[in-house]
């Protein structure tokens, strides 16, 4: 099997202000009554992208989805695909494809059969048909599997046949809602490397709905992070963790400490903030901070390193004691309470085989981290 | 099982069946009655079965029956699942709770009201009285118990199974025929099971709606029985009921079977996974 690594890592035409976007939201809004479910969302998204809308039930991530599988329609707004735009196209001539939550499988129908379904629709030829329905098979390894029903197979099984269904007609754009989310844990790992595989295999885009931060960070090339109908981020994974755009974004996405204060020095880039305390926090990129403005500090609990005595020579220090621990056997977690009452997480990893920790309960601890280990927001 | 069975739960058991069943038992022995007299015993015999295949009148009240059975069911179907499908798909048209009422209203209503409206109806078309009309009668009355049965599955149904035939390419019409129609299909078949028996049985609304020519069997069977019962009448109802217990038989010997292979394949499933 070829390394996705060398095609992954040049891939990024979100950078290329010439590419065409593949698929456009434009300033789209969807209304259910007085619930507004989709609140003025433009996004773009490349050809050959694997896409991710992340974000907390009821956030409009498959309202989105369903309106460009055209199950549902804008109340205001556009949505484009390849140049081309989709109102008044109904579900049954859209070159997308879905593969649904529930799998939605056709009871009645063998594996076979389900995957041939989009097919016959088509007028394609018999022995086509037989042709494609068995590369489709042999891509998902069901091939022993063929003459079931979908009541005869496993949970994996049918998650496999539901995929195989959704890609058979080779649409531009695969529609994934919440693809492995009734899967168990191991499966899902498993079968999140299979799904970018396939994508690298077939060249589709891929837009998928999902609530599990781990399964967006693992799959897809950029990620959207929605909140009630709006988008609050669009980034690569590794982007939306280490440079948020707003407190929500960075809470939502991983462990993090927020430092509340107030920028009481600025010069060039970098900047001090102050906190209510008055516990000082050099930073050497403030971004668009303005001196004397309120903005949290935000840091990853990995970033911070926690010691039993006073670090020389580090560029912020805050002296506190452990508050909590919890061994978690390949890192620790230490919670450190400061003078001020705020209590920072802070993790380590276990990198020797120590069965001693010098740190225990309500031991004096300092924190310490470089000007560059968090990021300061003013959303 | 959880404990054996009491002194008085087993009188409830044999009363309850008794009271259920000693009249349909009773009926059967008699249709083999050797004697002319209904409640007179005089030794086994099938004289009355063969007596039965040469009388004409009850052959044709049978035929008749059988037909307007068969087609008014067939209609019923087709015009119960539609209006269930209305019913349950379109929760947001105007006068949707009057219009679900009225189909549901024939239920409760007392047989000879709608007997009695219809035949006033047919009178005031012009309608002459005979087959069509008594097949007319009873696609109206069994449409409602088919739209009841159908609307009951189609609440459970899992409308993402439309939505990916849809998404596949089928057009509405296309989906309806090869995913809603045969996931409904065993609903669809109670409903026209059950509009073919009640419309089998029919006494009241066909003597309304009837003519000449169109004279069903339970019409006939009544207009002997006024004259006396004759042992040819009870072996008219044993058929009957020989014929309804196979149906039932078979119906719930396939249903079983279906049920028990299911379970099997998705244990199956389940293990082979582990």
């Amino acid at each position: 099997m070829k390394s996705l690594g060398s095609i992954r890592r040049s891939f990024a035409p979100w950078n290329d202000p010439q590419a065409r976007p593949f698929i456009s939201f434009r300033n789209v809004t969807k209304r259910f009554g007085d619930f507004t479910a989709v609140d003025d969302l433009s996004l773009d998204i490349h050809e050959r992208e694997f896409f991710a809308l992340l974000g907390a039930s009821g956030c409009g991530k498959s309202t989105l989805l369903r309106m460009l599988a055209g199950f549902e329609h804008p109340t205001s707004g556009a949505i484009l695909l390849d140049g081309q735009d989709l109102a008044g196209i109904p579900p049954y001539r859209r070159p997308v494809n879905m593969m649904f939550q529930s799998y939605a499988l056709f009871p009645h129908m063998s594996v076979e059969a389900n995957i041939a379904f989009g097919l016959k629709q088509d007028g394609m030829p018999k022995p086509q048909i037989e042709a494609r329905v068995k590369e489709m098979l042999k891509l998902v390894r069901l091939e022993q599997f063929a003459r079931r029903k979908p009541h005869q197979l496993s949970g994996g099984q049918r998650q496999r046949v539901a995929l195989a269904r959704s890609v058979a007609k080779r649409p531009k754009v695969l529609l994934l809602d919440e693809p492995l989310g009734a899967l168990d844990k191991k499966l899902r790992e498993a079968t999140q490397f299979e799904l970018m595989d396939l994508q690298q295999e077939l060249g589709l885009t891929f837009l998928v709905v999902t609530h599990d931060q781990e399964e967006a960070m693992t799959m897809a090339d950029r990620i959207a992070i929605m909140d009630r109908g709006k988008v609050m981020q669009v980034a690569t994974p590794a982007e939306v963790y280490e440079a948020p755009a707003s407190r929500f974004v960075a809470d939502f996405v991983g462990n993090v400490n927020i430092l509340e204060g107030t920028v009481s020095e600025r010069s060039g880039d970098a900047a001090t903030i102050t906190g209510a305390s008055g516990a000082q926090i050099r930073v050497e990129n403030a971004g668009a901070a303005a001196a004397g403005s309120a903005v949290a500090f935000a840091i990853r609990p990995e970033k911070i390193r926690v010691s039993s005595r006073r670090p020389e020579g580090a560029a912020n220090v805050m002296e506190g004691e452990i508050w909590d621990l919890a061994y978690l056997g390949d890192m620790t977690v230490y919670h450190v309470r400061l003078a001020d009452g705020q209590v920072v997480k802070a993790s380590a990893l276990n990198s020797s085989r120590t069965v001693d920790d010098p740190l225990s309960w309500e031991d004096r601890a300092w924190i310490s981290f470089a000007p560059d280990a968090g990021v300061v927001l003013t959303r | 099982m959880q404990g054996k069975l009491s002194r008085f739960n087993v009188a409830a058991l044999v009363l309850g069946f008794a009271f259920l069943y000693l009249p349909i038992v009773l009926l059967i022995v008699y249709s083999f009655n050797a004697s002319r007299l209904v409640t007179v015993w005089g030794g086994f015999s099938t004289r009355w079965y063969v007596a039965l295949f040469s009388n004409q009148g009850l052959l044709d009240a049978a035929w008749v029956t059988a037909r307007v059975a068969f087609v008014s069911a067939t209609v019923a179907t087709v015009l119960g699942t539609l209006a269930a499908l209305a019913l349950t798909r379109y929760t947001r048209f105007r006068g949707r709770f009057l219009f679900s009422g009225m189909v549901f209203a024939p239920l409760v209503m007392p047989e000879v009201i709608t007997g009695l409206s219809l035949l006033l109806l047919f009178v005031a078309v012009g309608f002459d009285r005979g087959f069509m009309t008594v097949t007319l009668a009873h696609i109206t009355f069994t449409m409602c118990f088919v739209a009841v049965v159908v609307q009951s599955r189609l609440i459970s149904f899992d409308r993402s199974l439309e939505e990916a035939a849809q998404d596949l390419g089928a057009t509405p019409t296309r989906t309806f025929f090869q995913v809603t129609l045969p996931v409904i299909m065993p609903a669809v078949v109670a409903g026209w099971m059950l509009a073919f028996t009640l419309s089998l049985d029919d006494l009241v609304i066909a003597s309304f709606t009837s003519g000449p020519g169109a004279t069903t069997l339970p019409m006939k069977i009544y207009s002997q029985v006024r004259l006396g019962v004759t042992p040819e009448i009870n072996a008219v109802c044993t058929i009957l009921i020989a014929i309804v217990t196979v149906g039932v038989l078979a119906a719930a010997i396939v249903n079983k079977r279906r049920d028990v292979q299911r379970q099997r394949d998705e244990q199956a499933a389940q293990q082979a996974e582990a």
